[in-house]
């Protein structure tokens, strides 16, 4: 038994794995909060499709590097970012549809392109992720975005809730609300693509939004939303890990699922806003 | 015109000034020439039909919306961007009332032109909040959630938040909508205590009937100044008609 548990651990894919995992679930679920708070699930769920596009251009135009990927997707997450808010500007469309006819164009022409370059392996990974096939390097580039991530959004706590509170009284009190606007979306955008070997652009948006999402139903403190969803999301991320392992699973679903699960039973549970209390409550009414 | 000069030592003498001011909004023309001044010390109404520009014109002087005609001026300069000094009060409505916040995060709020992006609250910030907690009746409540709070309460938090800001000009979008009888009259009293401590109020306001016994002075717009005024000579007939006729053409010009 206690073979069968440690035995994952032998393997040094495994460990890179589980670390980053661990890193990648602790800066997701702490962003999370900040997906939950602002109601912007959908933007950034358009946003981690744009990321496949902007890949699949990188590679045609300089070929698979350790950074190509990760700048070809930032930059074609940035371009439909900015291109929907030039639509909703200049049209009477709002920035959802722009935002969802770009992406999925793009989104498109990606799958395409990606088919044509001959690395179709890869775009199993791109697009639902490959934990497993990380090497050292990715490690260290989850672990520098996480930590820069992490630091920004922390030090600029207070006046990004401000923001999310109530943007115009913040404005009035000399709050920048516009740039941490811009800021706060850039920041969603990096740590989707530090997510994305993990778990591919299809679900990176599940590790972005599942865990605030979860303890939300469980407290009212903002300090807890924050480091509760960071510390689900790493728990979540590094024991799906292992499940997958021992059951024969697909890591990055596993991921994803493994944070519904617990979604769903919080849901159901919570003692504060679950289902069953509330239906308790009402039947004693 | 101006309110009573009680006490040269507050802010009594701080003047606000209004003058021609054209505002757009959405592409709409939301104003146009609105001219009035007043000082600390006054609880000042706005009143006027819906799409009036209330709105409009209380962000305009909080600095939310640029004003293309006109001047806007606080003590004599330009408001800018943003000012301590100038507090604004949006409608309940527009805030989210579930976000996971205590009413004493919302008033700490008022805080951060002096705290700033990272600082710690310093004593005196602490000190501030909880004066403003106590000002406005809402000690007991400091580490509630803002979703478990009455219409009357959210109102008394805004408040707080102004208090704790140390703003000398308060400008409150619908206050009293959506309040029950007693949540009114308190909030009438306060707004009214405001105003004896050498504060500027300016509120929008629905109801008619209460206007005499809140306010000071009164604005009547219709994307105009209609008139402006003491109620006890502004607060007319004639004026209200010329404020709420369907026929009030743009063009009829009422005096006080």
């Amino acid at each position: 038994m206690m073979e069968w548990f440690m035995e994952p651990l032998r393997h040094e894919f495994n460990q890179r794995a589980l670390i980053a995992a661990l890193i990648i679930g602790l800066t997701n679920g702490y962003a999370s909060a900040f997906v939950v708070l602002k109601k912007s699930a959908l933007k950034v769920g358009s946003l981690s499709h744009a990321l496949l596009p902007g890949i699949a251009v990188a590679i045609l135009v300089v070929g698979l590097h350790d950074w190509s990927a990760f700048l070809g997707a930032l930059f074609a997450a940035l371009l439909i970012g900015l291109g929907s808010l030039a639509v909703s500007r200049g049209t009477r469309i709002d920035q959802d549809s722009a935002l969802a006819i770009l992406y999925t164009a793009a989104f498109s022409g990606g799958i395409i392109l990606l088919r044509r370059l001959r690395v179709t392996q890869e775009m199993e990974a791109w697009l639902f992720g490959n934990i497993m096939g990380l090497r050292d390097t990715d490690l260290w580039t989850n672990f520098w975005i996480s930590l820069g991530a992490l630091g920004i959004l922390t030090a600029l706590h207070r006046p990004l809730l401000m923001t999310l509170f109530d943007a115009e009284v913040a404005a009035t009190l000399g709050v920048p609300v516009r740039f941490l606007n811009y800021l706060l979306l850039a920041i969603l955008i990096i740590v989707l693509i530090s997510s994305l070997q993990a778990v591919g652009c299809m679900l990176a948006l599940g590790l972005l939004v599942t865990p605030a999402a979860t303890v939300y139903l469980l407290t009212d403190s903002t300090n807890s939303l924050f480091w509760g969803g960071s510390l689900l999301g790493g728990f979540c991320a590094a024991s799906a890990v292992l499940i997958g392992w021992w059951l024969n699973l697909e890591q990055g679903p596993t991921i994803v699922l493994v944070l519904g699960a617990v979604f769903l039973a919080v849901f159901v549970l919570s003692p504060r806003y679950g289902l069953v209390r509330h239906w308790v409550a009402k039947r004693t009414d | 015109m101006a309110g009573d000069k009680r006490n040269p030592e507050g802010h009594a003498g701080h003047e606000l000034v209004v003058d021609g001011v054209g505002v757009n909004y959405r592409a709409v023309r939301a104003l146009e020439d609105v001219t009035f001044s007043t000082s600390c010390g006054s609880c000042v109404a706005l009143i006027g039909p819906n799409g009036a520009g209330k709105s409009t014109l209380l962000k305009a002087i909080a600095g939310l919306l640029r004003a293309d005609r006109g001047r806007i001026l606080w003590r004599g300069t330009g408001v800018g961007k943003w000012s301590r000094e100038i507090a604004y009060l949006p409608q309940r409505e527009e805030v989210d009332w579930k976000f996971p916040i205590t009413v004493r995060g919302v008033v700490r709020m008022g805080r951060y032109p002096n705290a700033g992006w990272w600082r710690p609250f310093s004593r005196e910030d602490r000190e501030a909040v909880d004066r403003a907690l106590e000002a406005m009746d809402l000690a007991d409540l400091a580490e509630r959630q803002i979703s478990h709070l009455s219409g009357g309460q959210q109102q008394r938090v805004f408040l707080a938040r102004a208090l704790a800001q140390e703003a000398h000009a308060l400008l409150l979008d619908e206050p009293f909508t959506g309040l029950d009888r007693t949540s009114k009259a308190a909030l009438a009293g306060m707004l009214r205590e405001l105003a004896g401590q050498d504060r500027l109020v300016v509120a929008s306001h629905h109801d008619l009937e209460t206007v005499r016994g809140i306010y000071d002075e009164v604005l009547l717009l219709r994307r105009r100044t209609v008139a402006f005024g003491p109620v006890e000579t502004t607060f007319t007939p004639e004026n209200l008609d010329a404020t709420f006729a369907s026929h009030a053409g743009q063009g009829r010009k009422v005096t006080a």
